[in-house]
């Protein structure tokens, strides 16, 4: 089989880069392939509403979002192939199988990653106590509610205050189930402000910031769980255990990127993000291989996943055109005071294709502080930010033109105040 | 004057807005940055409404279930009696996204309509 561009994975990126990509040049050969038995990826189970201001100034749902998407592979001529589980990557060379085609090989000149992430499990948690049933990560709960149309437990606790968390703290509301807690390591929510409010307040839920579950109890099935407040270096404070009857426990505790394939292809990984090491263009250490969406760094909203993929399809097409700028300098992007990582990491800059956007995430709760961006030392930009958490992920842009001047290093940071 | 402190929840920015009241007259609406902030802020400190999102039963489809939402907003305090309309409803495949599945639910004046196709079996 051939193909000018492979599109590893139909979820919201996979499906933006492939648009762009056919857009960027109509007879590009495209093809997504898909391990599910749908497109549209994490949205189809992502029923709640809030997707897709920024792109189509309206307020959708996951699947209504998704199908925006879906509705114009046709248009453009794009294949995709589902049930089909890609083994292998190489720059020119995809290995998948499914039930028809059996193992399978897609000669390609350039390769999309979109795997998207994962939820971290309990094994990956430490959670002492024993193994009973009715521990679940929040979007496993998610697709059996959503999609399954089965109830997961009637009284629950939830630990991590991610967005999956609360979101399920809410959706296990309406659908009658009792949620007696959601608990936080950190001082601070993982989430999103919106959720808190639209899903704990509006209920009553409380959230317990600087708590963990210590015990998990039941033989059979989840009985209660112990949890208890954390100090400073998250570990339990004796005295303050509390009790929880529950018959379930949902696990909301982080997303990783899915970079098992990236990995084997010799991909580099930057060890902030869990994902690949990308230029301005989305391009990862391997020329011709390009990621996208969540499996390069994790997004609170779908919209940047969209937009960042659109990016990377049009790239992908111009690396299958052989379309390259002339060579130009390269600026590298620093992580300064505050600021967990950047992607991309660095920027050639006449292959930009317009305002440079650079997206970042904070180490740390911050109020009231700048976000500076230093070029060569020198303050271009300094920004007053009310509320800077690690939760919501922030972006600085760049014109282009002031990037002609070429500084060696660009310096993101959080100037305190 | 009473200042009441909100959290917007149109869009992920969850911009934080200041309502000035005045008994029950709003005074000012501050730090949203967008008109929809502006109405939602309105509405909360009066009236407070949700969108509703949850599945509907759906027989002779691919699928068992399908999502659904309120066309509208309701009104907060009906969240619960709209969950029960919706689940004592069904409706048959194929559905389109936007069909209406309730025309009025539970008494809101607002319907229900489907967030996602299903083909028929």
């Amino acid at each position: 089989m051939k193909a000018d561009i492979v599109i590893v994975g139909g979820g919201p990126a996979g499906l933006a880069a492939a648009i762009s990509a056919a857009k960027e040049d109509i007879n590009l050969n495209i093809l997504i392939l898909e391990r599910d038995s749908e497109l549209g990826g994490i949205l189809n189970q992502c029923i709640h509403n809030g997707f897709g201001l920024h792109t189509f100034n309206e307020e959708l749902t996951g699947p209504e979002y998704a199908a925006r998407f879906e509705d114009q592979l046709d248009g453009l001529g794009i294949h995709y192939m589902l049930d089909t589980m890609v083994l292998d990557v190489a720059s020119s060379v995809v290995t998948a199988v499914n039930s028809k085609e059996g193992v399978f090989t897609v000669e390609c000149g350039a390769v999309v990653l979109c795997m998207g992430c994962r939820e971290r499990p309990r094994g990956a948690l430490n959670i002492p106590g024993l193994r009973p049933a009715g521990v679940f990560t929040a979007g496993t709960a998610q697709r059996l509610v959503n999609i399954e149309g089965f109830m997961p437990g009637k009284e629950v606790v939830i630990l991590g205050s991610g967005d999956i968390g609360l979101i399920m703290a809410r959706r296990m509301t309406l659908e009658g189930a009792r949620v007696k807690a959601v608990c936080e390591l950190m001082p601070y929510s993982g989430g999103l402000k919106r959720n808190i409010v639209q899903c704990l307040d509006d209920f009553d839920i409380p959230l317990l910031l600087s708590h963990t579950v210590i015990d998990i109890k039941g033989k059979e099935r989840v009985t209660s769980v112990v949890i208890a407040e954390v100090d400073e270096r998250s570990k339990p404070v004796p005295g303050t255990e509390q009790e929880i009857t529950c018959d379930t426990l949902l696990l909301s505790c982080g997303l990783i990127p899915e970079n098992e394939l990236s990995r084997s292809a010799g991909v580099k990984i930057n060890p902030a993000t869990n994902g690949p090491v990308v230029n301005e263009s989305f391009e990862t250490s391997i020329p011709g291989v390009f990621a996208c969406g969540n499996v390069l760094h994790v997004h609170d909203l779908v919209d940047y996943v969209s937009e960042e993929s659109g990016r990377a399809g049009r790239s992908a097409a111009r690396f299958v055109k052989a379309n390259k700028a002339e060579e130009g300098p390269v600026i590298n992007i620093k992580n300064g005071n505050g600021v967990r990582y950047t992607v991309p990491s660095f920027v050639r800059v006449n292959e930009l294709d317009g305002d440079l956007v650079i997206r970042f995430r904070s180490g740390n709760v911050y109020k009231d502080n700048y976000i500076s961006v230093l070029f060569d030392g020198e303050t271009k930009l300094h920004r007053r930010k009310p509320i800077i958490t690690p939760g919501e992920m922030e972006q600085v842009i760049l014109k282009k033109d002031d990037l002609t001047a070429a500084p060696s290093e660009i310096l993101i940071e959080i100037t305190e105040v | 004057m009473e200042k009441r402190e909100l959290t917007c929840i149109n869009c992920p920015m969850g911009c934080r807005i200041t309502v000035t009241m005045e008994g029950d007259d709003i005074i000012a609406v501050e730090g949203n940055t967008c008109k929809r902030g502006f109405v939602y802020a309105c509405n909360e400190v009066k009236s407070p409404v949700r969108t509703v999102t949850t599945t509907i039963k759906v027989t002779g489809g691919v699928v068992d279930r399908v999502s659904c939402k309120t066309k509208e907003p309701v009104p907060k305090n009906k969240i619960f009696e709209v969950m029960d309309a919706i689940n004592k409803a069904s409706c048959k495949a194929p559905v389109a996204i936007g069909d209406v599945l309730i025309e009025d639910c539970a008494g809101t004046g607002i319907p229900v309509v489907a967030t996602k196709a299903v083909s028929p079996a």
